[in-house]
């Protein structure tokens, strides 16, 4: 029988409900009771006065008070002591809680002169933490852990085949790989729900990162284990600086850190705020940032305009000494490291500012000893003033270079990889405003007195742009204008710049190599290590194009081009391949190899990745539902000298016999292991194939061993096939003919 | 060659047979026809009028004079090939998802649908070969199954045994001389339905394609997996080609969700797998719906797909088809020669 109301055991005489404990329980949910007294505040460290001044040192004190919250009438009591004296303390009741919290967090550490520092508490935390026994008397020294020996966090660099790794997240699943060009890709981790959004590399490829509704966490090591985590609830964004010692985290609510809901590492200082920077390596917040609230600018009908965020809102500088925020019109704010200072305790006003970069590398320029980390910035137009270009050091904030310029709509900041050149795209109108027009402004940043060069004959507008890493070479892509009530967006051109050549090794004058016309493409992925280009269509409805360019082509001798030999380029186009619903490119760090991806982030067709060699030879296509990302783990900058890396180029081909020959040996014998599995299957159908035709004959099954067909007495098996004879009249001319 | 495209039906086809010979197409389609074409060059020779509902099955004796067809009218008619003339009709409750002859077309066995308190079937009746003769009412053999229903059913090699697939994945063992239950084993992924089951001609194996998008091959006796074809798509079709170790396996996305993406990501191919490596060899697009089914010539020089788009699509092979060899095959043939 089902135990049920009636017959329920009935009231165990022996059990004692007073005999339980449940002091440990009643703690841990005890409910603080709304006692009235969370508007009162604790004020210590007031100077001890004789009770004559005490109504002037309560005035003194309110003015203070006042300026966060409204203290009650007579809400300021303050106990004498038995000599008559004020005890140094007073109790003071707010109107409201909230303004009894904001007194706690802004008045808490004021200086009143220069011997009393004001201390204000709430009355709660006072009860809850000043009660006796709360706090040990005795002062126990935190033990410390015993030391830890820590995973190799970069084991992977080890590889003895030189692979890279990547991460793939396809449907809840993310999985760290092997890339083996044909082969499937060898699995090193794969992990069910390991991000709630997305993944993410440290730049140097030192840490996974994932997201969480609780916050940030970075995993590494041979064994993925969890390296350190941050807790931002409701996090949305991540972006760590150049060298993996800091990181940013964005959420687009502001935190919630109070009493009722405590956060981990946070304090109450975090409450409110957008953006937190945190230390890599203690995994504690350094400084902790409100959303600037940008400005509700308008367009020519009234309409507000949605300004995206910028990301990341934070700059760093490459040398990880500075981050850098700007107030959009106003000025840019530069934090020194690891303090979170403000730089000379100021913001650096420059009106009308509308974007900056800081240099990607430690500029060398010429005649310059001590070397700066450099910022780039520009301001439009504003009353009289040109729009400006200006390129700034810091921390001596001293102006390097600036550039004056007119009809100005836009401005882009592109840094060449080595900060040896800023290209400004500036994008001008004619004095009517209705055609526009793109300039480029070269600085020549490592030459003497920055001089600029104008790249000017482009007469459409300039959709992309990007440097060749470590090069001096650029391509861009221009479209003309974009036709109203056309759902087809207009053709593009590619074109490739590059240096001419010039005696003693000097780089000369940016020059036009090719424009090639009638493209769809609308983006640039160069080759981490330059030379190689992909020109690719994204996230178009018809057409799906990469184009693998070589810029440093070897062409027979005869066959040059007269204008390209007096530049540093021989352009040729490799190949061109498609890719259905490709979104995204990724080169590999080394620019071996490229993964083109279709994300199931972006649409749903045909999601899965395809693996190309850098000349665009496909090696691999897998298609897997609800892929969404592969991302390559960077690779740290290598430890090889200038010297040493020029000796590996000269002995290329060395190097190059040793690998050939173990690609062939792998090959050889993976061909070798398909070839005899597919013996071995042969053989086993075969003889599996004898012994069913052998039951069959045993049993007799006439029928069966003939394939199913009935084979009547009297026919024979040549009359079994049936000749059809099919006449097929054709017409092929027709003419008349008039007799007589 | 260019495939021959049969536009005869106004509704998806639901099952395209060779007869024996290889020289007539019978097909079958929700418009309630039963269609009859030559194979060689795609001439409509007639067509069977009668049935009162969508047509789900058909199947034709080995000597291609009687006709079995099978569908929602809830019934199950025979047919003589040469004339169209109606034999007789068995009615029963629920509809006939399957019917077919054994090897010597003297049993016909029929799969009934699990609806309106019905539970699903697999029933056999003794055929008289005679055109002229009466027909029998009587069943030898009514499998009752009570656990998943079976929604395709074959006759083995001799009659021996009668093998069925079910909506749960797993495939069953039957006595066919007593109706006696012998063994069932899952093969397929579980509550995923097997779409089709299909003989190699000695019909000592055979294959079944699952909607888990994959097909295998399992010994007639003892049920064992031999082979396992994986693909991205469900299935709803597969077949053993004679002559070469070949499969060919047709599906697409289901027919309720083909409006919401373009034809490209259908998946509407036929596509050929190599029988004995498991590796697919290509594919053969044409279909703008799901392929329903495929069946191949008797004699492996062609095979035909009907479509959920109401086509059936006839194709005769090259010569490449019957040149192409892998290396370890013919260094078995090498082997052979020399013996």
């Amino acid at each position: 029988m089902s135990p049920s109301y009636e017959n329920l055991p009935s009231d165990d005489e022996e059990f004692d409900e007073s005999q339980i404990d449940f002091t440990d329980i009643e703690e841990q949910y005890q409910v603080r009771l709304d006692e009235g007294l969370d508007a009162f505040v604790v004020v210590d460290g007031l100077p001890v006065v004789p009770d004559d001044n005490k109504a002037k040192l309560i005035k003194f004190v309110l003015r203070k008070l006042n300026s966060v919250g409204k203290v009650k009438e007579d809400g300021v009591y303050m106990p004498l002591g038995d000599d008559g004296k004020t005890e140094g303390y007073a109790f003071v009741e707010y109107n409201a809680p909230s303004e009894a919290i904001q007194a706690v967090k802004q008045l808490h550490g004021t200086p009143l002169d220069k011997k009393h520092t004001m201390a204000v508490n709430k009355l709660t935390d006072i009860d809850r933490y000043g009660r006796e026994g709360r706090i040990d008397e005795d002062y126990t020294p935190p033990t410390q852990a015993p030391f830890e020996q820590k995973e190799h966090l970069r084991s992977w660099l080890g590889d003895n085949d030189g692979r890279d790794q990547m991460v793939m997240f396809r449907s809840d699943n993310v999985g760290v790989f092997w890339n083996d060009k044909e082969e499937a890709p060898e699995e090193v981790v794969d992990r069910a729900n390991w991000t709630e959004s997305f993944v993410q590399w440290s730049p140097q490829g030192t840490f996974l990162t994932s997201l969480h509704a609780q916050g940030v966490q970075l995993w590494g090591g041979k064994a993925w284990s969890r390296q350190k985590r941050f807790s931002h609830p409701g996090v949305n964004l991540v972006d760590f600086s150049p060298s993996e010692k800091y990181v940013t985290t964005w959420s687009h609510r502001p935190l919630q850190v109070d009493e009722n809901h405590p956060v981990p590492s946070l304090t109450l200082e975090e409450d409110g705020k957008n953006y937190i920077i945190w230390d890599v390596a203690t995994g504690k917040p350094l400084r902790s940032f409100t959303t600037i609230d940008v400005l509700n600018t308008v367009d020519e009908e009234g309409n507000p305009v949605k300004k995206k965020m910028q990301w990341p809102t934070f700059k760093w500088s490459s040398d990880d000494k500075y981050v850098a925020r700007m107030t959009q019109g106003q000025s840019i704010s530069i934090y020194e490291l690891p303090r979170m200072n403000l730089l000379d305790k100021a913001s650096i006003k420059i009106e009308g500012v509308m974007d900056f970069e800081w240099a990607p590398a430690t500029p060398k320029r010429d005649n310059v000893k001590t070397y700066e980390q450099l910022l780039c910035y520009w301001t439009p137009e504003l009353a009289s003033n040109p729009a400006k270009v200006s390129l700034m050091t810091v921390p001596t904030k001293e102006i390097v270079r600036t550039r004056n310029l007119f009809n100005v709509s836009d401005a882009k900041l592109h840094w060449q990889s080595d900060a040896a050149y800023i290209c400004v795209k500036v994008d001008r109108h004619s004095k009517s405003k209705k055609s526009m027009a793109t300039n480029l402004e070269i600085f020549r940043v490592r030459e003497k007195g920055v001089p600029v060069e104008v790249v000017d004959s482009i007469k459409d507008t300039v959709i992309n742009f990007a440097w060749e890493p470590k090069g001096s070479r650029f391509v861009l892509i221009t479209t003309g204008e974009v036709l109203a009530q056309t759902a087809v967006p207009p053709k593009t051109s590619v074109s490739f710049f590059a240096t001419e050549k010039i005696k003693g090794g000097a780089v000369g004058n940016f020059k036009h190599v090719r424009t090639v016309e009638k493209k769809n493409s609308n983006a640039i992925y160069w080759s981490p290590k330059g030379r190689f280009v992909i020109v690719a269509t994204l996230q178009s409805q018809q057409s799906f194009d990469l184009d693998f360019w070589d810029l440093s082509f070897d062409k027979p001798k005869d066959d040059k081009d007269d204008k390209e030999k007096e530049l540093n380029a021989n352009l040729q186009l490799m190949n061109t391949v498609e890719h259905y619903g490709v979104t995204d490119i990724e080169w590999d760090p080394t620019g071996r190899y490229v993964a083109t991806v279709a994300s199931a982030f972006r649409h749903r067709m045909e999601n899965g990745y395809h693996m190309y060699d850098f000349k665009g030879q496909l090696l691999r296509e897998e298609h897997i539902d609800g892929f969404k990302q592969l991302l390559w783990r960077p690779r740290p900058p290598t430890l090889l000298n200038k010297e040493e890396q020029s000796e590996i180029r000269k002995n290329l081909r060395n190097y190059s016999k040793v690998f050939d020959e173990q690609d062939l040996a792998k090959k050889n014998t993976a061909n070798k292991q398909v070839v005899e599995s597919r013996r071995r299957l042969l053989a086993e159908w075969l003889a599996w194939r004898e012994s069913m035709i052998e039951m069959l004959k045993e049993e007799g099954a006439i029928i069966e061993l003939n394939g199913g067909r009935i084979v009547r007495e009297g026919e024979d098996e040549d009359d079994a096939a049936e000749e059809i004879e099919e006449i097929v009249e054709e017409i092929i001319e027709e003419t008349e003919e008039v007799i007589g | 060659m260019r495939p021959i495209l049969l536009s005869g039906h106004e509704r998806a086809l639901t099952q395209v047979k060779y007869n024996s010979d290889g020289d007539i197409i019978f097909s079958v389609s929700k418009d309630h026809v039963i269609g009859a074409w030559y194979s060689h060059n795609g001439e409509r020779l007639g067509t069977y009028h009668g049935h009162q509902g969508a047509l789900w099955t058909v199947d034709v004796d080995p000597t291609s004079t009687l006709l079995a067809s099978g569908g929602a009218d809830n019934t199950m008619r025979l047919w003589e090939v040469k004339t169209g003339k109606l034999l007789k009709t068995w009615d029963f409750l629920t509809s006939i998802k399957r019917v077919e002859f054994s090897s010597d077309g003297r049993q016909l066995l029929g799969v009934t649908e699990k609806r309106s308190g019905q539970l699903g079937t697999i029933v056999v009746y003794e055929i008289n070969p005679d055109p002229e003769a009466e027909q029998t009412d009587e069943q030898t053999i009514r499998i009752v199954c009570e656990e998943a229903k079976p929604t395709v059913a074959g006759f083995s090699y001799q009659a021996q045994y009668i093998i069925a697939g079910h909506e749960d994945g797993t495939v069953s063992q039957w006595d066919a001389k007593s109706g006696e239950f012998l063994y069932s084993t899952q093969v397929h992924e579980a509550d995923m339905l097997i779409t089709d089951l299909q003989w190699a001609p000695d019909r000592t194996y055979f294959i079944t394609a699952s909607k888990d998008k994959t097909a295998k091959i399992l010994a007639t006796d003892s049920l064992e997996v031999l082979k396992t074809f994986t693909t991205d798509t469900p299935l709803n079709s597969a077949a053993i080609t004679p002559n070469k170790d070949y499969v060919i396996l047709g599906g697409g996305q289901a027919a309720m969700d083909v409006t919401t993406t373009n034809a490209r990501q259908g998946k509407f191919e036929a596509r050929f797998y190599h029988k004995i490596f498991m590796e697919e060899i290509g594919r053969v697009r044409g279909h703008f719906g799901p392929l329903n089914y495929v069946a191949v010539h008797p004699l492996g020089t062609g095979y035909c797909s009907g479509g959920e788009d109401g086509y059936v699509r006839v194709h005769h092979f090259d010569k490449p088809y019957f040149d192409f060899l892998y290396e370890v095959e013919r260094e078995q043939r090498q082997q052979q020669a020399s013996l």
